[in-house]
């Protein structure tokens, strides 16, 4: 087990600068979800810590020791990668002993680590196959038990679920989390998903365009986004935004195309400061409602779960979904009106996209 | 199941046979005039094996020639070009695949480039540089420019074939604890057999049944590579057919036994299930 930090990291290829001052600090024993849109940076944070790309400027500590010119194999890590990178010529329980064998453990200690290992992830009647013997969910346990074999202070996991079916991934997911549990070591966890952010992480690292934006643990991340961007990352079906600007000073009124709205008089301040605002509001957090207040959409698709319902409305141009738990059978064009709770509601600067 | 129709399964059996009989009879000819007692090249008669044949000219390639030392020459220079081009090619591909440094491109390039040219026509040029590096009647001379005519064509292939293995699994070995060396030689050059096996049969061709280049560099009979020997048979007034033919039948025996003993290990899809693909 270890702490990892990361204090100022930078990254270029060749003039694009990819990484802009990452500062992280990850716990001992903290499972840790990077996540983001492709081309955040999210791998590229992942493969510095493991020593597959140098940092272009700022110091990588695990343990309390600089790490950067560190080799890979000195930095007591392993990493489950994306398509596995099992040893096609070796078989599975040679693939858990390679790490070992170059570590020289006897025979003895390796075959203990091995059948250990194989017994958690219930992969033990797969030892004498070949890589290319097994499904893909099977492969992915090898790459995890190459992985757990050796015992390293820190796991990394680079999109290790994206290339199984959507089943596999909830199952994997929940192995994961429990392996965690049980080893109690420092994980870092890379994914462009953020239902398996939400639901792994101790915490969770929204990234974009090279810059964190926010890290956090899953609910508060969920409840109080640090910005529109998080907001709207964090959660499916994504938050909805509206523009409004502040209207009648002193009245605390937002005005917008769509929609007009009383804002608590806490914020009226802060809103008035601004003047022009994007309210985000979740999907889950709108109420069917008989009056027109505060404003009335235009039904375009409805999507029937069978234990809740996606309504995709449009008003006045603003295209939003909503979730409600009853289902209403509605013909496309029907009008819905709507409202929603304002503890509920987020407010962002128009400007910076801040939360307000 | 096979569903196609008699007629067409006939056919095609037909043509492939009409290929077979092609390129067997040649084969077919030289050895019936290996056994056959004489030096007749040319006979009335369509009999594959000749009613007096005998093993003569074997025996007498052994017993009256130097046969069994252009054997041994041929060898060695052989075995030296192949080692030289299997190391060579296998870590130049490998740093012209997987590193990026300046000249890289230019560097495979211009080993491109030399593949343009015709052997014959550099014949001269090579001449004289071994000629000034005092090489001419050495087999270090023939070993430098039989490696250097097959490394282009090994470094390139070996390259490609890095190429479509994932890097992904070289890192891993490297995050498991093995070195950049470590991983190249216990990872990547195993699976990478497929293009090594090429890259050896394609210098030892390159050796084995080389002649000009022999010829102008080999001046004595005791240095003769077998190409270059067997054409001693071969007279402005009388040309031993018999002997001639009989060596080419054991010049190509080792070159037949490689490729059937190599062809096992030319499968591709080796890499096949260690990344999702």
């Amino acid at each position: 087990m270890a702490n990892v930090e990361l204090k100022k990291i930078n990254k270029y290829f060749g003039e694009t600068h990819i990484l802009h001052d990452i500062d992280l600090v990850i716990n001992d024993g903290e499972f840790v979800v990077l996540v983001g849109p492709s081309g955040c940076g999210k791998s590229t944070t992942l493969r510095i810590v493991a020593g597959l790309e140098d940092a272009s400027s700022g110091d990588l500590m695990i343990q309390g020791n600089r790490m950067n010119e560190v080799e890979p194999k000195d930095r007591d890590i392993a990493m489950v990668f994306q398509n596995y990178a099992l040893y096609p010529h070796m078989d599975v329980y040679e693939n858990m002993a390679f790490g070992l064998r170059l570590r020289k453990f006897d025979d003895a200690e390796i075959a203990t680590r091995v059948d250990e290992a194989a017994e958690l992830l219930g992969i033990t009647d797969l030892l004498k196959r070949k890589p290319k013997e097994l499904s893909g969910g099977q492969r992915q346990r090898v790459a995890v038990g190459r992985a757990i074999v050796r015992k390293p202070s820190v796991f990394l996991f680079d999109e290790p679920l994206s290339n199984l079916d959507a089943k596999l991934r909830v199952q994997m997911r929940t192995e994961i989390k429990k392996l965690h549990a049980r080893l109690k070591t420092t994980m870092i966890y890379v994914t462009h998903d953020q239902v398996e952010a939400m639901t792994m992480g101790d915490r969770i690292v929204v990234m974009k365009d090279g810059d964190i934006m926010q890290a956090e643990t899953p609910l508060n991340m969920y409840h109080k986004p640090a910005n529109k961007f998080v907001a709207g990352f964090i959660g499916s079906p994504s938050m909805n935004f509206f523009n409004l600007s502040a209207v009648e000073k002193g009245n605390e009124k937002l005005d917008g195309s769509s929609m007009s709205l009383h804002v608590p008089s806490d914020l009226s301040a802060r809103v008035q400061k601004e003047g022009l605002v994007e309210i985000g509001v979740r999907p889950e957090h709108f109420k069917v409602s008989q009056t027109e207040t505060p404003f009335v959409a235009e039904l375009e698709v409805s999507e029937l779960m069978g234990n809740e319902s996606y309504l995709y409305l449009n008003s006045k141009g603003y295209q939003f979904v909503i979730r409600i738990q009853e289902s209403i059978i509605l013909t496309p064009g029907s009008p819905v009106y709507l409202d929603f709770d304002m503890d509920k509601v987020h407010l962002f600067s128009g400007k910076t996209g801040a939360r307000i | 199941m096979n569903k196609d129709k008699p007629l067409k399964l006939i056919l095609i059996y037909s043509i492939l046979l009409l290929f077979v009989a092609w390129s067997l009879y040649p084969i077919l000819r030289v050895i019936t005039i290996s056994i056959r007692p004489g030096d007749n090249l040319l006979n009335e008669s369509l009999a594959i094996i000749p009613s007096d044949w005998n093993f003569d000219n074997y025996i007498k390639l052994f017993t009256e020639h130097q046969f069994l030392r252009w054997a041994g020459n041929s060898i060695f220079v052989t075995i030296v070009v192949v080692i030289t081009g299997v190391v060579l090619a296998s870590t130049s591909g490998y740093a012209l695949s997987r590193f990026k440094f300046p000249g890289r491109e230019a560097s495979l390039l211009s080993l491109l480039v030399t593949q343009m040219f015709p052997a014959t026509m550099l014949l001269l040029p090579l001449f004289i540089m071994l000629s000034k590096l005092h090489l001419v009647n050495t087999y270090l001379g023939l070993i430098i420019i039989y490696s250097s005519t097959a490394l282009p064509f090994c470094v390139w292939q070996m390259k490609g074939y890095y190429d479509t293995i994932p890097y992904s699994l070289e890192e891993a070995a490297r995050i498991d604890g093995a070195s950049r060396f470590e991983a190249f030689y216990k990872i990547i050059l195993p699976l990478a057999s497929p293009a090594l096996v090429i890259t050896a049969l394609f210098s030892f061709m390159a050796a084995w049944t080389e002649y000009i280049v022999a010829a102008q560099i080999l001046w004595y009979d005791e240095l003769f590579t077998l190409p270059v020997g067997l054409k001693t048979f071969q007279a402005n007034m009388n040309t031993e057919w018999g002997l001639y033919a009989a060596g080419a039948i054991i010049v190509s025996i080792p070159a037949v036994t490689l490729f059937l003993f190599l062809t096992r290990y030319l499968i591709g899809g080796l890499t096949l299930g260690s990344v999702k693909g």
